[in-house]
């Protein structure tokens, strides 16, 4: 059953990329010549005549003007791929199957307790280094193979009606079925590389869906720094396994696991640096997690990730593949709990990130940056759940997220689809009466995240920071106050957004005439996830963060044995301030963006350096491009042109070559054709030569 | 078990082909042309059978070598002796399989000289398949140097304009190297009475001695391999060879050099090997870094993969001198990895090539709107340069990291940044070349690969893939072998310091 969760998305993937490859095969003929003149061995297209390549010609010729910038893809010049429908089919029927078969898996496991360890076959095998496929399942698991397969069959059915213009659908489903299944792979994953295998497969599915139109030069730099920022955290992630090999001998979590407690007080040498060998490899790892989960310092590709299709933002920017860090802390909690140090950064860049994302999603305008902020924000506080101990209550709010961050992105996908491809919410306004259903389910994901009693978020979040409050981590303070104060900035972003969006006087007529509620492909699954966002929370509290975490997670995660208990011993009152605080985001919101209009205008006139500080993103953009990639550039080109052109031909082949060139042309000069010369020299050396036999020989 | 000499018909019958295509293809007219080529594919591709029979009967738990035959030869001591182990048996089937990709891909890009050229390509592979299979000094110094005169008439006959600098470029950056290393082998010679390999794997060779020869070796193959800072004839060849000349190159004649190390450099001198570790180190660190960056700035689609070639044998030199399994079979592997997407990736280039003539990297742009099958396999190619899980490229370069890491923890740091850098140069490249609208008037007409050059590229897609999700076919043929070299290493080394300590 594990196998078939796992790999029917590879199947479909490979079904909709056979698909894709021979439609686009069929449009575009083979011949190795531009004129044309020979296609011999051509096949398959030759049975298309010469007046299918004049056709494909103008369809070029028509295809490749995009507008700038609208999230929809292309216009409806170019015709759908051939078997875009089947391929639909045959993904998201696929997916479902998997998705069915998940929730029976996690009933299975959860509560049944039949964990598995299914092994495939051998990987990398050299000396000690004993490397297999093996899917793994614990309770760990099966609550992401939930998220995983839910989340991503409802993203697939909503991209049959988002997609319905898209001339490539094919392709985009191969991507999207191809994401699932790395992200099955890494979930599944029973040692640190299958791990890694996973990782970077989400990072490249991620890559090409980012990518996914391909003719945006905005959408190809997105995708490409994507995935190079990923593969920063990548490098900490390899060395933390080359650490983990190199301390314990295995990559395997069972033997890491039970060999971790025998490493305590081992150091590593590190640059004549002896820091602690598990706190280092710990950071190392979380390094990794930082990329993947865009944590401070490496967030800076998944606002730009947000050049994608929406409904890829909401699968992997949002449910699923950013919280892949998350997951992984969490998988390696009986290192992490043996690694206080780590575990206080973990916190640290935790609760930085929450509060430092929710400060920039003040003040965005486009719709998706600012549930992509928020969705920074959010992964924030679930590692402040991973550093203070409390992995369930991490995973908790990973859980219940999946659920109302997917909904506010399909949520946002349907606004923008009603509005035309109009992404900014300073030209929406009063859309609640064009697109009331929208508007409820966004609603709803807005009060889910904002952490409105009773709805998901409240549940999760609330019990995340009672854990930075409890916890005895030397950042729990500071974690405390920055989440608390994020719980705040989070409402007031999450309101802004409603109130902008649904309320107010449009702002552009002929859009808001336009707008029209989007097809039932669309509507279905965001009414899924909101009701999700609502049930997600309460019957799932007790086995998250209550008494029946020790039941239900069992062997699958190593809890600080002291947080939940903590976290109840937390004084009532202060159990309300998170409340409080988001009521004071909502307040101000409808305050500012309702009532008093004008006011959040001269706000940003009277603190225009704050202002733009935020808008720009705290600069970090600008700080990288000034501080690593240029130099990158022209120390690239200075150790070309310098390096290899100058240092080493100069003295290497070139200038061996030139100076043989100089010493010839020296020799060339001495043959000057004149008789005397020649004569001369000879008596020379005819004069030395006797010389030499008078005193050398006559000398002995 | 073997009643016939099956290395030595692998090695030579490339040979025979040579005489079939000249006795049966005299003349330049089409016909010749036809019959030339269609003689050298089958040439290759029978040899290619042959060379699969070896893998059937090689056993892979022996340390010994197999197949081997001996005949006398030019003196006492200097014999024809031919044998395969796990180490070089992996060398040879990659030769021989990639031959017949080499031919398809000059099928029709190789209008001039067809015989000539046909000729050419089958004696480099006897000399190539003789370099790995040489259990002999001269031997493989024959083999070895042999190999230079094929590969430098195929770029100074048909290669780019300014073939005539490159290949000036290239045989002198190799024959420094040779010179220093045919020293040494008399040297060796003179110590041992031999130039027989296996014995001289087991003589005692004097630690001064050791540290000479190992510096005259190590002229001559880093040159091959090629290591910063003589790396530089090799984005020039690559430039201006043919397209089958640039695989061959990258895939097979880079190789040698790390044979080299493995064969001689780390089993003959194990203690100068431990000593100049930590020198190996350091350029093994500095290709890596330096050659991306500088990949990442090129503007010759060409060159920007031959300097990523120069920093994955980074990687391979890391991994052998690390001396530990993991780093020694790591370094095996990226070598049969990258001779396949080194391989591949150049003819990728040759395909575009063909249809554009101009490499320049700011020619193209938008390709995958009209060439979907390149689009997919160049993006294969892309992922495993790239080091992707998955893709044969990861094994190799986790594998040599991982090996390397007890040993220099500063060296797997700095290495393990290539990781990032492969990133930017390979996905940059893609970019440029593949994604993006398709504007550029010259392009408007370019088509799709053909069957032919599908039949190049897809079955090293489905090796690239095999080999990332199930290495072991290659690790195992080579895991009895490269644990024996291991553990003579580490003893010769080990001796040396508990001499040491009891002074």
């Amino acid at each position: 059953m594990i196998q078939a969760i796992v790999f029917l998305p590879l199947l479909g993937a490979i079904l909709a990329g056979i698909i894709a490859v021979v439609g686009a095969h069929g449009r575009n003929l083979s011949g190795d010549t531009v004129e044309h003149h020979d296609d011999a061995h051509g096949h398959g297209a030759n049975s298309h005549s010469t007046t299918a390549i004049d056709e494909e010609a103008s369809v070029i010729h028509e295809s490749h003007d995009e507008p700038g910038h609208d999230d929809h893809g292309h216009g409806p010049t170019e015709p759908a791929a051939a078997g875009s429908r089947a391929a639909e089919l045959i993904t998201t029927g696929l997916l479902f199957v998997s998705a069915a078969l998940s929730w029976f898996t996690f009933v299975d496991v959860g509560f049944l307790h039949h964990d598995a360890r299914i092994a495939l076959f051998p990987w990398i095998v050299s000396g000690d280094l004993q490397v297999s496929w093996a899917l793994r399942v614990d309770t760990l698991t099966a609550v992401m193979l939930v998220v995983v397969t839910t989340v991503s069959s409802l993203v697939h059915l909503y991209s049959i009606g988002y997609m319905d213009e898209d001339p490539y659908r094919p392709r985009f489903f191969g991507y999207l079925s191809l994401f699932t299944f790395a992200m099955l792979m890494l979930v599944t994953a029973d040692n640190l590389v299958q791990l890694f295998f996973g990782w970077e497969g989400v990072g490249l599915a991620s890559y090409l869906l980012i990518g996914f139109w391909y003719q945006r030069p905005s959408a190809n730099a997105a995708a490409i720094k994507a995935f190079v920022v990923n593969r920063v955290g990548d490098f900490g992630f390899a060395l933390g396994i080359f650490a983990v090999f190199a301390l314990i001998g295995s990559t395997d979590f069972e033997t890491i696991f039970a060999g971790a407690p025998g490493l305590a007080g081992k150091t590593i040498d590190f640059f004549g640096w002896h820091p602690d060998a598990l706190t280092l490899a710990c950071l190392l790892l979380f390094m990794g997690a930082m990329g993947k989960s865009a944590q401070f310092l490496l967030h800076t590709w998944l606002p730009d990730a947000m050049e994608g299709p929406t409904p890829v933002s909401a699968l992997i920017h949002a449910a699923t593949m950013v919280t892949a860090g998350v997951f992984m802390v969490a998988r390696l909690s009986p290192l992490f709990e043996l690694a206080p140090t780590a575990q206080a950064f973990v916190m640290f860049i935790g609760a930085t990130t929450a509060f430092f994302a929710a400060t920039i999603g003040l003040v965005q305008n486009d719709i998706k940056r600012i549930v992509a902020y928020s969705t920074c924000s959010q992964l924030g506080y679930m590692f402040v759940a991973m550093g203070a101990g409390a992995y369930s209550v991490g995973m908790f709010h990973l859980f219940t997220h999946a659920f109302f961050k997917a909904l506010l992105f399909l949520g946002s996908g349907s606004v923008i689809y009603a509005m035309h491809h109009e992404q900014d919410i300073r030209n929406m306004g009063g859309l609640w009466r064009k697109i009331p259903y929208t508007f409820a389910v966004m609603c709803i994901g807005t009060l889910a995240l904002t952490g409105f009693p009773m709805f998901a978020g409240y549940f999760s979040k609330d019990a995340i920071i009672e854990s930075a409050y409890a916890s005895h981590n030397p950042l729990a303070t500071y974690a405390y106050v920055l989440t608390v104060v994020a719980a705040g900035l989070t409402s007031f972003y999450s309101w802004r957004l409603i109130f902008k969006t649904f309320f107010g006087e449009p702002h552009d007529q002929g859009h808001y005439e336009a707008a029209h509620e989007s097809p039932l492909w669309m509507l279905i699954p965001i009414g899924v996830l909101a009701a999700g966002s609502i049930l997600s929370g309460f019957p799932f509290r007790e086995l998250f963060a209550g008494q029946g975490v020790e039941e239900f997670f069992r062997e699958s995660v190593k809890m600080n044995p002291h947080i939940l208990e903590d976290m109840e011993q937390m004084p009532h009152w202060l159990g309300y301030l998170p409340f409080v605080m988001m009521v004071i985001g909502f307040v101000i919101s409808y305050v500012f963006y309702i009532r008093r209009p004008y006011l959040p205008v001269e706000l940003a006139e009277q603190q225009p350096l704050l202002y733009k500080f935020l808008l720009n993103k705290w600069y970090f953009d600008e700080l990288y491009d000034a501080v690593l990639v240029r130099p990158a550039k022209w120390l690239g080109r200075f150790l070309w042109k310098k390096g290899d052109g100058w240092l080493i031909d100069g003295l290497g082949p070139d200038g061996v070559s030139a100076r043989v060139l100089d010493v010839t042309r020296n020799v060339v000069k001495i043959q000057t054709g004149y008789l005397y010369h020649y004569a001369f020299a000879m008596l020379i050396g005819a004069a030395g030569l006797i010389t030499w036999f008078m005193f050398g020989l006559g000398g002995q | 078990m073997t009643t016939w000499p099956i290395l030595f018909i692998t090695t030579f019958l490339p040979i025979l082909g040579v005489a079939l295509i000249y006795v049966m293809a005299r003349g330049s007219d089409e016909v010749a042309n036809r019959t030339t080529r269609w003689i050298a594919l089958w040439t290759t591709l029978v040899t290619f059978a042959v060379s699969l029979i070896l893998v059937w009967r090689f056993d892979p738990s022996q340390t010994d070598f197999q197949f081997v035959e001996k005949g006398t030869w030019l003196a006492t001591g200097i014999n024809y002796h031919m044998g395969v182990d796990g180490i070089s048996l992996p060398f040879v089937i990659l030769t021989t399989a990639l031959m017949p990709f080499c031919i398809i891909a000059s099928w029709k890009s190789i209008t001039t000289r067809v015989r000539e050229y046909m000729i050419a390509f089958l004696v480099l592979e006897t000399l190539m398949v003789g370099t790995f299979c040489a259990l002999d000094l001269v031997l493989f110094y024959l083999f070895f140097e042999g190999g230079l005169i094929p590969m430098f008439l195929i770029i100074g006959v048909w290669g780019g304009p300014r073939r005539v600098y490159a290949s000036f470029k290239f045989f002198l950056y190799t024959l420094l190297g040779s010179v220093l290393m045919l020293l040494a082998i008399m040297a060796l010679y003179w110590n041992g009475g031999t130039t027989d390999i296996p014995t001289l794997m087991h003589t005692a060779v004097p630690r001064s001695l050791q540290t000479w020869a190992w510096l005259a070796f190590f002229a001559s193959f880093a040159v091959k391999m090629p290591m910063w800072p003589v790396h530089t004839w090799l984005p020039d060849a690559h430039v201006e060879a043919p397209t089958a000349g640039s695989v061959i190159l990258a895939a097979i004649l880079l190789k040698m050099g790390g044979y080299g190390f493995l064969r001689f450099s780390l089993p003959m001198f194990p203690l100068a090997s431990h000593d100049f570790a930590p020198l190996i180190f350091t350029l093994s660190v500095i290709a890596i870094i330096y050659t991306s960056l500088v990949a990442m700035m090129q503007e010759d689609m060409k060159k920007l993969i031959a300097y990523s070639s120069v920093a994955h044998m980074g990687f391979v030199t890391m991994g052998i001198f690390a001396g530990t399994i993991q780093g020694v079979a790591g370094g095996v592997f990226q070598m049969i990895s990258h001779g396949i997407v080194s391989g591949a990736l150049f003819l990728c280039v040759g395909i575009v090539y063909d249809r554009m003539h101009t490499r320049e990297i700011a020619a193209y742009g938008g390709l995958v709107n009209r060439m979907p099958l390149y689009a997919l396999a160049f993006m294969v190619f892309t992922m495993a340069n790239v080091g992707l899980p998955g893709t044969s490229g990861f094994i190799g370069e986790f594998m040599t990291l991982l090996g390397i890491f007890k040993v220099s923890l500063p060296t797997t740091f700095f290495a393990t940044t290539g990781v990032i850098l492969s990133a930017c140069y390979a996905l940059w490249l893609y970019r440029k070349i593949i994604f993006g609208a398709l504007v550029k008037p010259t392009l408007m007409t370019i088509k799709d690969m053909t069957f032919r050059e599908c039949l190049t590229l897809f079955p090293l897609i489905a090796l690239t893939i095999w080999f990332g999700v199930y290495p072991k076919p290659v690790l195992d043929m080579s895991a009895a072998s490269v644990q024996q070299l291991v553990n003579n290493y580490t003893t010769a080394v080990t001796a040396v310091k508990a001499a040491a300590l009891l002074q």
